[in-house]
């Protein structure tokens, strides 16, 4: 088991974000569905402790998750967040600065290639990139730690279909041969069941 | 430095004719300020005078305890009146106290250890509260500032800490901007001295009497000593206030709670 979640209740601004949350996501990848709202996002920022609920239980890989090490937990469970962030600074830097926190070795070329960018993107400015490309390059920064778990929050939502198809391959590769589990949100179903050997539907 | 000159009741009263022109020009171009001016003249009136006593009653008695106890009055409501720029940053009162508690004692501190002032009232008064005046504007300008930029970058902050960033590590470029912009007036105004403004000390001292190279000398070592006090306490208030915006576990706190 990956995660397990007991319950998990989380309130924002005097609203229920989740309430009674149970749910169970195995090893391997879940694709997360629901409507606008729903607190898909929110639930993969419980996940690596981003924030932590406020009713409820959560567990990571059978330890109650808020006895891990925020910054460890992170380093191991990855969250790439919907809207690009990155550093300032080019590509390659936002790369070295996410492998060193990791204490791991950089392959810029390789692990530019798994986010679906080529190696001319390493001296690219993050400013200079298209939405498209940052959202890469973010999956590519969050690779660069090489994560046990990736929470990808809606990985392929400033993508056309070409993009898409070598971030969709790209994932699946990482899920059988590097063995990283993966939790995705996605507003796509068809993605969803192309991803998931889990789907997880969250209510309204 | 013993000169001195004597200014007149009637003197003060002549030049509010200057100020009848300000609230005259407000008024035929609408600037909608005559009544600021009313009252900006008037707590200027009190509050100098006031000041002006409580320093004779200071240098009359020639204590240096008064002038610590005065010294950390104008600390204290320094950082009341800052923490209403600093609005967006929570708690901000205690890191402005320590900010300028901290520059105050140290630049007074070492300029008396240099020898460049003697710790008489005197010296320690004037110069004390322009060190405490301008690391209060320093300090509300950087949290202003870093209250600004923390919203901002909030997406960022927040992909940062999720690469298992510490939130130093995370607000680290959102800190150095803040206390850029507490320090850049004071540096650009010093770049700028004497070419496009004169400074009040050196205004001041040749309008007493004093001779030009005193001035100029004088004026020196306050700029000198300001810019101290200022990345003093433009460092000291970010770097103990970016913390009130993360929780012990790394995570930023929620807007406004």
């Amino acid at each position: 088991m990956l995660f397990e979640l007991r319950e998990v209740g989380l309130d924002r601004g005097g609203r229920a974000v989740l309430d009674r949350f149970d749910a169970r996501i195995e090893e391997g990848s879940t694709a997360i569905v629901g409507p606008s709202g729903a607190g898909k996002s929110t639930l993969l920022r419980l996940l690596n402790r981003l924030a932590d609920p406020d009713r409820g239980a959560i567990e990571f890989r059978g330890r109650p998750l808020d006895s891990y090490d925020p910054l460890a937990l992170r380093r191991q469970v990855s969250l790439v967040p919907q809207l690009p962030a990155l550093l300032e600074g080019t590509v390659e830097s936002n790369l070295r600065y996410a492998a060193e926190l990791a204490g791991e070795e950089l392959d810029v070329e390789a692990t530019l290639a798994r986010a679906g960018l080529d190696l001319s993107f390493a001296e690219r400015e993050v400013s200079q990139l298209s939405v498209g490309e940052q959202q890469r390059a973010m999956l590519a920064r969050a690779l660069a730690q090489q994560p046990e778990v990736l929470l990808l929050d809606e990985p392929t939502s400033a993508l056309d279909h070409a993009a898409r198809d070598r971030i969709e391959a790209a994932l699946a590769e990482l899920r059988r041969e590097q063995e990283v589990s993966i939790v995705l949100v996605s507003h796509d179903p068809e993605q969803a069941r192309r991803l998931g050997d889990q789907v997880l539907e969250m209510p309204a | 430095m013993s000169t001195s000159i004597h200014i007149a009741p009637w003197q003060v009263a002549a030049s509010l004719v200057l100020v009848a022109l300000a609230a005259a020009i407000s008024f035929w171009q609408q600037a909608d300020l005559e009544r600021d001016i009313l009252v900006a003249t008037g707590r200027s009136i009190v509050q100098l005078t006031l000041v002006g006593y409580a320093i004779k009653l200071i240098f009359d008695a020639d204590t240096i305890w008064l002038v610590l106890l005065l010294l950390a009055v104008m600390v204290f409501f320094g950082a009341i009146t800052a923490r209403h720029r600093a609005a967006k940053v929570p708690d901000s009162f205690g890191p402005l106290l320590i900010a300028l508690a901290l520059a105050g004692a140290s630049t007074l501190g070492l300029v008396v250890a240099l020898g460049i002032f003697e710790p008489t009232p005197r010296y320690l008064v004037p110069v004390g509260g322009m060190v405490i005046g301008n690391a209060m504007t320093a300090s509300a300008v950087a949290l202003n500032r870093l209250g600004d930029e923390m919203g901002e970058a909030r997406a960022r902050i927040e992909a940062t800490l999720s690469l298992g960033a510490t939130a130093r590590e995370a607000a680290a470029p959102t800190v150095r901007r803040s206390l850029r912009s507490g320090m850049i007036t004071l540096v650009d105004s010093t770049k700028t001295t004497g070419l496009i403004f004169f400074p009040g000390t050196m205004v001041g001292m040749l309008l007493a009497g004093a001779s030009p190279t005193d001035a100029v000398r004088l004026q020196l070592i306050l700029l000198y000593t300001l810019l101290g006090s200022v990345s003093i306490s433009a460092l000291t208030a970010t770097l103990l206030a970016y913390r009130h915006f993360f929780t012990p576990a790394a995570q930023l706190r929620e807007p406004g709670v």
